[in-house]
C-alpha cells in the first residue's frame, strides 16, 4: 500500500509541475498577478509530494518490502540498518529520485525566499524550475520507476553492491546532487533574466546565495567522493581522472567561474551577458554529468547501474534544456545592457582571467571525456584517454590561475595596480619560498617541479592571510582595533578568505600526494617485515572475521618505527559479501596528520604467503581539509548578512540597490 | 578605434589565446596518451592493424581457463587472454582485482615485449558477477562468439593498481 502511496504522489509530483511551469509564466506574459502566484504553492506542493514519495521509497528499503522490484534488486535483509537507509539513493531509480526530490526542494526554496523580488521574475524563475522538475518527473514515470512491483514477492533481496555499503558514499551522492541540481536555480534566474530582457546589481543579489549553496554541496560532494575513492576502492589513489569524476568536476569548475561573476555583477553590474552564459553552461554540465553517469556510454568505475534507453531519454533532455537555453539567449543576451566598464588591470580583470582559466580548464577536461565517445561513434577505434593527459593539459592551466588567486583580491575594482598589489604580497611571497625550503629538506629526492607545486599553494594561503590582514589593518592600528574590524568583516569576506585559503591547501597536498607518495608491494610469511619511509610492518598473520552481511580474513600488521618503538597496529581485510556475490579489499589507513600509512591485502600464494601492498602517502588528508575549506568559505559567505537582509526586504526599486564596492 | 573597441578587441584576444592554449594543449596531449584498445585478434595480427612492440595499448578478452600461473616470487601471474580466436600470453606483477577470475573478462593495460608476451601495468577487472567490459564483448563477438556478446550492461570494475 505505501509503495503504491509513493507511486500517487509522484505523479501528483508531475501534475504539480506541469502547473508550475506553465501558469506563472502565462501570467507573467499576461501581466496577470493571480496567475503568477500560482508558482509558489505549486512549487510548496511538488516538495510535498515528492518528499512523501521519497519517505514511501525509504519505508520500503527500512521495512525491507522485497515484494518492490528496487528494494529486491538493492538491498537485503541483513544489511545495516545505515545502508538500508542510504540504499534508497544507491541506486538509480532511487537516485534519480532523490534528484527530483533536491530539484523541489530548490524550486520550493527560491519560492519562498523570493518574497521580496519583483512578481515577474519570482514567477519566471520558478517557472523554469518547474520545466527542469517535469522534465526529470516524466523521465521516472517513463523509465525509472521505483515503485515497481514484483509478484510473487522474493524471500530476500539480491543486496547492495558492497563498495556502496559505506558512510562517505552514503552522503556522497546527495550533496552530489545539491551541487547538480543547485545549479538548476542558476539556470532558472538566467533564463528569468532574459525574458524579463533586465539583469542588474539586485538580481544578482537573488541568485547568488543559490550559486553559493549548489557550489558549497558540489565541493563537498567532489571531496567525500574522492576521499570514498581512497579508502575504500584500495589502491590508494584519490583522483583518477574517470569519466564520472570529471563530470563531476566540470560543473564545478564552470560554477567557480559563476560565482566569480555573480559578484562581479553584484558589485559592478559588469560581464552581465558572460554570467547568464555560464550560468546555462554551469548546468548543462551538471545535466552532461548525469546524461554520463546514467547512460553507460562510458566504461567508469562508477557506472553500477546503467541503461542505453534511459541515455537516450537524458540526452533529449539535455539538448531540450540546454539548446532551449541557448536560442533564448541569442534572442535576448543583447537587449541586456552592457554594464560598467573596467581598466584591464582591475577586480574584474582579475575575474575575466579566472574565468577564462577555469573554463579553459573546463574544456581541456571535457575533451578528454568525450574523446572516446566521439572516436567510437564514429567507428574510429576504441581509445581510453588516461591521467598523463591531464597531467599535461589540466595542471599547466591550473598553475597561473593559483598564482593569480593571491593577487585578484588586492585589485581595486574598476582600475588596479598591479606593482601595490605584489609589493603588498611580500609575506606570501616569503612565505612561498619558506615553504619550499622546508619541504626540499624533507622530501630532498623528490623532482624540482613539484616544488613549483609547493611553492604555489603556499603563495595561494600566504594571499589569503595577507588580504584578510589587509582589510582588519593588522600591526598597522592597535591589535584590539585589528580584532574589532575582524570582528566586523562582512561574512563573505571571511568565506572568501577562507575559500582561497582553501584551495591553496588543496594544491599544496595535491601536489605533495602525487610526488611524494612512496609504495613497497611484497610477498610475505608470518614474521616478515616491509619498510617503508620511516616505518617498518610486521605480518603477524590472517585470522578468520565476521561482519553483519559479510565474511573477512584480517591481517595484521604491526607499525614499529625503524628503531622498533610501536606506533600502530594496521588490519586490512579482504571481504566476501556471500549475498552480492563480491569479494572488497579494506584497506586500513594510520594517518600522522602530516602522511598516511595504508596497507592492503591481497592474495593468499599457494605457498601460503601473502601478498601486500604498503603505501606512504604524504599530505593527503590536506587534500580535504582544503576541499573542507572551500566549502566552508561557501557557507560562511552564505551566511552574510546582507544577502539575508536582501531576501527578507519586500519590493523597492532596484535603483537603491547599489552597494559600495 | 575607440577605448570600448580596443578594450573589446583585448578582451577577444584573450579569450582567443585562452582557446588556442587549450587547444594546442589538448591536441598535442591527446596524440600522446591515447590508449588504444585491442583484442587478441587484432595483436596477433590478424585484424586490421596489429600492435607495435612497446607501444602501449589495451588489451581485452577472456582469461583462458587452466592458464592462471603464480611465478615464484609470489607477485608475478601468467595467464592467457582470449577472445576465443587468437590468444595472448600475459604477465603481470602486482595485485590482482578481487573479482580477476578464469573465464571472466578482463582489459589489461600494458605493452608487448619482443618475444609476443603482453606485459601488464595494470589490469582492470568487473566489480560484479555479471559485468562483460563493451570492449571484450565487442571483440568477442567480432570474433564470433555470440551469446557472450549479450551480456548484460556494465556495472564497472576495479583496477588493480593506481594509474
Amino acid at each position: 500500500m505505501i509503495p503504491e502511496l509513493g507511486h500517487f504522489a509522484l505523479v501528483l509530483a508531475t501534475v504539480l509541475a506541469i502547473i508550475q511551469s506553465v501558469v506563472p509564466l502565462v501570467g507573467a506574459a499576461a501581466g496577470r498577478a493571480a496567475w503568477m502566484a500560482v508558482g509558489a504553492p505549486a512549487a510548496f506542493g511538488q516538495l510535498i509530494a515528492l518528499t512523501v514519495a521519497f519517505a514511501a521509497l525509504t519505508w520500503a528499503y527500512v521495512a525491507s518490502d522485497f515484494s518492490v522490484l528496487n528494494v529486491l534488486q538493492n538491498s537485503h535483509s541483513a544489511k545495516p540498518m545505515l545502508f538500508k537507509v542510504a540504499g534508497v539513493w544507491g541506486n538509480h531509480e532511487g537516485s534519480m529520485l532523490l534528484w527530483v526530490l533536491v530539484l523541489a526542494l530548490f524550486g520550493a526554496g527560491v519560492a519562498a525566499a523570493g518574497r521580496g523580488m519583483p512578481m515577474t521574475l519570482r514567477a519566471r524563475v520558478v517557472a523554469f524550475q518547474g520545466w527542469v522538475g517535469l522534465g526529470f518527473l516524466t523521465f521516472i514515470l517513463a523509465t525509472s520507476n521505483p515503485f515497481l512491483r514484483v509478484d510473487p514477492p522474493p524471500l530476500d533481496g539480491l543486496d547492495l553492491n558492497p563498495l556502496l555499503q559505506d558512510p562517505a558514499l552514503a552522503l556522497h551522492p546527495p550533496f552530489l546532487y545539491l551541487g547538480y541540481v543547485g545549479f538548476s536555480t542558476a539556470f532558472s534566474f538566467a533564463l528569468a533574466a532574459l525574458v524579463e530582457g533586465r539583469l542588474d546589481a539586485a538580481w544578482a543579489r537573488w541568485a547568488r546565495p543559490w550559486v553559493l549553496a549548489a557550489w558549497a554541496a558540489l565541493t563537498v560532494g567532489i571531496a567525500l567522493g574522492s576521499w570514498w575513492a581512497y579508502y575504500e576502492l584500495g589502491w590508494g589513489g584519490w583522483w583518477f581522472w574517470d569519466p564520472v569524476e570529471n563530470a563531476s568536476l566540470l560543473p564545478w569548475l564552470t560554477g567557480t567561474a559563476l560565482l566569480h561573476c555573480v559578484a562581479v555583477v553584484e558589485k559592478r553590474e559588469a560581464l552581465k551577458t558572460w554570467t547568464v552564459l555560464l550560468a546555462i553552461v554551469t548546468f548543462g554540465l551538471s545535466l552532461l554529468g548525469t546524461f554520463l553517469v546514467r547512460s553507460g556510454v562510458l566504461t567508469s568505475v562508477h557506472a553500477f547501474a546503467v541503461d542505453p534507453d534511459r541515455g537516450i531519454f537524458i540526452l533529449v533532455l539535455l539538448v531540450l534544456a540546454v539548446g532551449g537555453a541557448l536560442a533564448l539567449y541569442a534572442w535576448r543576451a543583447p537587449r541586456l545592457s552592457s554594464g560598467g566598464g573596467f581598466a584591464p588591470v582591475s577586480r574584474e580583470g582579475a575575474v575575466v582571467i579566472n574565468n577564462l582559466l577555469l573554463c579553459t580548464a573546463a574544456a581541456t577536461v571535457l575533451i578528454g571525456t568525450l574523446y572516446p565517445l566521439v572516436l567510437e561513434a564514429l567507428d574510429a577505434g576504441r581509445v581510453s584517454v588516461g591521467p598523463p593527459y591531464y597531467n599535461a593539459t589540466f595542471v599547466p592551466l591550473a598553475a597561473p590561475l593559483i598564482a593569480l588567486v593571491a593577487m585578484g583580491p588586492l585589485l581595486a575594482w574598476r582600475r588596479g595596480d598591479a606593482a601595490a598589489a605584489l609589493t603588498r604580497l611580500w609575506a606570501a611571497g616569503a612565505l612561498a619560498l619558506v615553504g619550499v625550503a622546508v619541504v626540499a629538506v624533507w622530501q630532498a629526492d623528490g623532482p624540482p617541479l613539484a616544488l613549483l607545486g609547493i611553492g604555489l599553494g603556499f603563495w595561494a594561503v600566504g594571499g589569503a592571510l595577507v588580504e584578510w590582514a589587509e582589510r582588519v589593518r593588522l600591526f598597522r592600528v592597535p591589535l584590539a582595533d585589528s580584532l574589532r574590524r575582524a570582528g566586523n568583516l562582512p561574512r563573505a569576506a571571511w568565506g572568501m578568505t577562507l575559500a582561497h585559503a582553501g584551495l591553496g591547501i588543496a594544491a599544496l597536498a595535491m601536489t605533495g600526494a602525487s610526488v611524494y607518495v612512496q609504495e613497497r608491494l611484497v610477498v610475505l610469511e608470518v614474521g616478515q617485515a616491509v619498510e617503508i619511509a620511516d616505518y617498518r610492518l610486521t605480518f603477524a598473520g590472517v585470522a578468520p572475521a565476521v561482519g553483519p552481511n559479510y565474511q573477512a580474513e584480517r591481517a595484521t600488521l604491526d607499525v614499529t618505527t625503524l628503531d622498533g618503538d610501536a606506533v600502530t597496529v594496521l588490519q586490512p581485510e579482504r571481504r566476501w559479501y556471500p549475498v552480492a556475490q563480491m569479494g572488497t579489499a579494506e584497506a586500513a589507513i594510520r594517518s600522522s596528520g602530516f602522511a598516511d600509512l595504508f596497507a592492503t591485502l591481497g592474495e593468499q600464494a599457494d605457498d601460503g604467503r601473502w601478498t601486500i601492498r604498503v603505501r606512504h602517502n604524504p599530505l593527503v588528508s590536506w587534500i580535504w581539509i582544503g576541499s573542507g575549506l572551500m566549502a566552508l568559505g561557501g557557507v560562511v559567505s552564505l551566511a552574510d548578512r546582507r544577502a539575508w537582509r536582501t531576501l527578507r526586504r519586500r519590493v523597492r526599486p532596484p535603483a537603491a540597490a547599489g552597494l559600495p564596492a | 578605434m575607440t577605448r570600448r573597441q580596443r578594450r573589446r578587441l583585448m578582451l577577444v584576444s584573450l579569450v582567443m589565446l585562452g582557446a588556442g592554449t587549450a587547444a594546442a594543449l589538448s591536441l598535442t596531449a591527446l596524440e600522446d596518451n591515447l590508449l588504444f584498445f585491442q583484442s587478441p585478434s587484432q595483436v596477433r595480427g590478424v585484424g586490421a592493424d596489429p600492435a607495435e612492440v612497446g607501444q602501449r595499448f589495451r588489451l581485452g578478452g577472456l582469461v583462458a581457463g587452466g592458464t592462471v600461473r603464480r611465478m615464484d616470487d609470489g607477485l608475478t601471474v601468467r595467464f592467457v587472454v582470449t577472445d576465443t580466436a587468437h590468444d595472448v600470453p600475459v604477465v603481470f606483477s602486482g595485485v590482482l582485482p578481487d573479482l580477476f577470475r578464469e573465464g571472466q573478462g578482463v582489459v589489461a593495460d600494458g605493452h608487448l615485449r619482443p618475444d609476443g608476451v603482453f606485459e601488464a601495468e595494470d589490469i582492470l577487472a568487473r566489480h560484479d558477477e555479471t559485468y562483460m567490459p563493451p570492449e571484450v564483448a565487442e571483440a568477442l563477438r567480432a570474433a564470433g562468439e555470440g551469446p557472450l556478446a549479450d551480456a548484460p550492461p556494465p556495472a564497472y570494475g576495479a583496477r588493480s593498481q593506481d594509474p
